[in-house]
């Protein structure tokens, strides 16, 4: 099994990836290849339990824990928003419920896409990630509970 | 001072009026900016600037009460927005302007008060399928208290009201309509006059929402024969936090206060309140002094611009941009109404107005996307939501150019 690389490692390798363009339009174009490239949420997870709000564009987000590790799937009707959610499942996916708590997405910030986790946005993006949180959190203290049993 | 009067011109020098407003020669990611987010709000000239640090500079104070120069400075600066704004819309007399935060507010202070009055079970109030969430929610709360009924007058395809459904509507258990002038979702002008008309032969009152009409169009209440009619500062050019109310005399009499507090009361004991005259019934507490007075720089700018000069600039941008879009491949325009003012609302076929609006701001050029607080309309399209150019007197054809390489070059990327 390939080893996982750490949620820090994946960041540091998205902002190189970023350091390559040197204009924005070049950057959106990136991100919305990216969201077009992001697999289609099967239907039956198109569920209004997994319905991130947002005022302008919806996030469907489904999360399953394997193995100690969490793994996610999701989808939007914006396209960009689609590219955002590529990455952060890219740095997320797969890794353990705790390294998810803590992670910082420092990325978000490095690649200059802050003013998409603003409020004003409204794009469930910044709901999304509180999301993505909280299913690490609720795995947890699962995860926990079973233990001691 | 705040007089900032403008070189009389003969033709409409857009150039010179965008040097008006300081906003306009800012950069947006390294573009010049293309603001077309008109409808949402304006930006504001000079002179509406210039009253407002005037004011907090030099003459600031609390007004009616304070028998000191700074008091009665800015006392008289506000009380002659309010003379401003009844000449702005043509009021009968000053009395019957109410300062209010904004549409939203006049709207809830109508139906807090008349509404509640008035209104009672199995009653019927009427508001039209394009209203802003801001006309249907105060009705919706208190004909939910009342339990009376709340009827939508349907439109059609084009984006018109529908007025045999009005009809049809209009019985004597009808107490009250409030519908918007102009639709901010889709620029249609409605003809309010007419539904006022109807209305009255019932019995019923009507509130005529001006948000997006008093900007463009002239406004004439006596000449509407309205009830009620409200409008904002922030739409016109002037500060946010500030907007009037106008109401028919008899009607403003009658209405219980909306909210108690200094300034609205007579004599107050503790068993015994009397309550002041119009308009000061319905003005509790400090109001928005530097905003109210700035309000005035704004109506008188655009009254010295003339009306009638920006109505023409900007239906020419209108047409200009309407026929533009539609060489935009996979693009429908919302709001086909033969009365229109510069609102365009369009959607692409396979692109997310929120994917559009993020690529358009990163080329500097400012439009809204979304459901533009009239979800029932989109409802009724049954779209989510659409991107809409709105322009204002110093907006310019090349920026029209703009915004379609903006799209063109948005498309391409997106579809």
């Amino acid at each position: 099994m390939q080893e996982q690389r750490t949620i820090e490692e994946i960041e540091q390798e998205i902002v190189e990836d970023f350091s390559l363009f040197d204009s924005w339009d070049d950057k959106y174009e990136y991100i919305i290849d990216l969201g077009k490239k992001l697999p289609p949420l099967e239907e039956q997870f198109k569920i209004d339990e997994n319905k991130v709000r947002g005022c302008q564009s919806t996030v469907w987000l489904a999360a399953d824990f394997r193995d100690g590790r969490i793994f996610y799937k999701a989808d939007s009707d914006a396209v960009i928003v689609k590219g955002l959610i590529s990455m952060l499942i890219r740095v997320l996916s797969g890794q353990t419920p705790d390294a998810i708590v803590t992670a910082k997405l420092n990325f978000i910030n490095e690649i200059g896409m802050t003013s998409h986790l603003a409020q004003t946005r409204s794009n469930g993006l910044l709901a999304m990630v509180k999301q993505m949180k909280n299913y690490a959190l609720a795995f947890k203290v699962k995860e926990a509970a079973e233990n001691k049993m | 001072m705040i007089n900032d009067t403008l070189p009389i011109e003969t033709a409409y020098d857009v150039q010179a009026i965008r040097r008006h407003f300081p906003a306009l020669s800012r950069e947006v990611k390294g573009k010049s900016l293309v603001y077309f987010d008109n409808a949402a709000t304006t930006q504001k000239p000079q002179a509406v600037i210039d009253a407002l640090v005037n004011y907090y500079s030099s003459y600031n104070a609390n007004i009616h009460r304070g028998i000191h120069t700074l008091a009665e400075e800015a006392t008289a600066a506000f009380e002659s927005t309010r003379d401003a704004v009844q000449a702005f819309i043509n009021a009968p007399s000053r009395d019957q302007i109410i300062f209010t935060s904004g549409c939203t507010e006049g709207i809830n202070l109508v139906a807090q008060t008349w509404g509640r009055q008035n209104i009672q079970a199995g009653d019927e109030v009427i508001v039209s399928n394009m209203e802003h969430h801001s006309n249907i929610v105060p009705w919706y709360l208190v004909c939910q208290e009342k339990g009376a009924s709340l009827k939508v007058i349907p439109i059609d395809e084009n984006g018109e009201l529908i007025l045999d459904g009005f009809d049809e509507m209009l019985t004597e258990r009808t107490k009250f309509v409030s519908v918007v002038h102009v639709s901010n979702a889709l620029g249609t002008i409605n003809p309010v006059k007419a539904i006022i008309e109807k209305a009255h032969k019932v019995g019923a009152k009507v509130l005529v929402d001006g948000a997006q009409s008093t900007v463009h169009m002239d406004v004439d209440v006596q000449d509407l024969d309205a009830d009620f009619f409200v409008f904002s500062s922030h739409k016109v050019y002037g500060p946010t936090g500030v907007g009037a109310l106008y109401g028919k005399r008899e009607l403003l009499e009658s209405m219980p206060p909306y909210q108690g507090g200094g300034e609205m009361i007579k004599e107050v004991y503790f068993n015994n309140i009397t309550y002041n005259d119009l308009p000061y019934k319905f003005e509790a507490g400090t109001p928005n002094i530097a905003d109210t007075i700035a309000f005035k720089a704004a109506l008188e700018f655009t009254k010295g611009i003339g009306k009638e000069a920006i109505r023409q600039h900007e239906n020419k941008l209108l047409a200009y941009a309407t026929g533009a879009l539609k060489e935009i491949p996979g693009l429908r325009i919302i709001g086909t109404a033969k009365n229109k003012i510069s609102v365009i609302s369009f959607v692409i076929e396979n692109v997310h107005p929120q994917d559009l609006g993020i690529l358009l701001d990163n080329r500097g050029i400012a439009v809204r996307t979304g459901h533009h607080c009239a979800q029932p309309l989109m409802d009724c399209y049954r779209i989510p939501g659409t991107t809409r150019a709105s322009f204002a007197m110093y907006n310019t054809k090349e920026e029209v150019d703009a915004l379609i390489a903006g799209l063109h070059k948005a498309v391409k990327l997106l579809v």
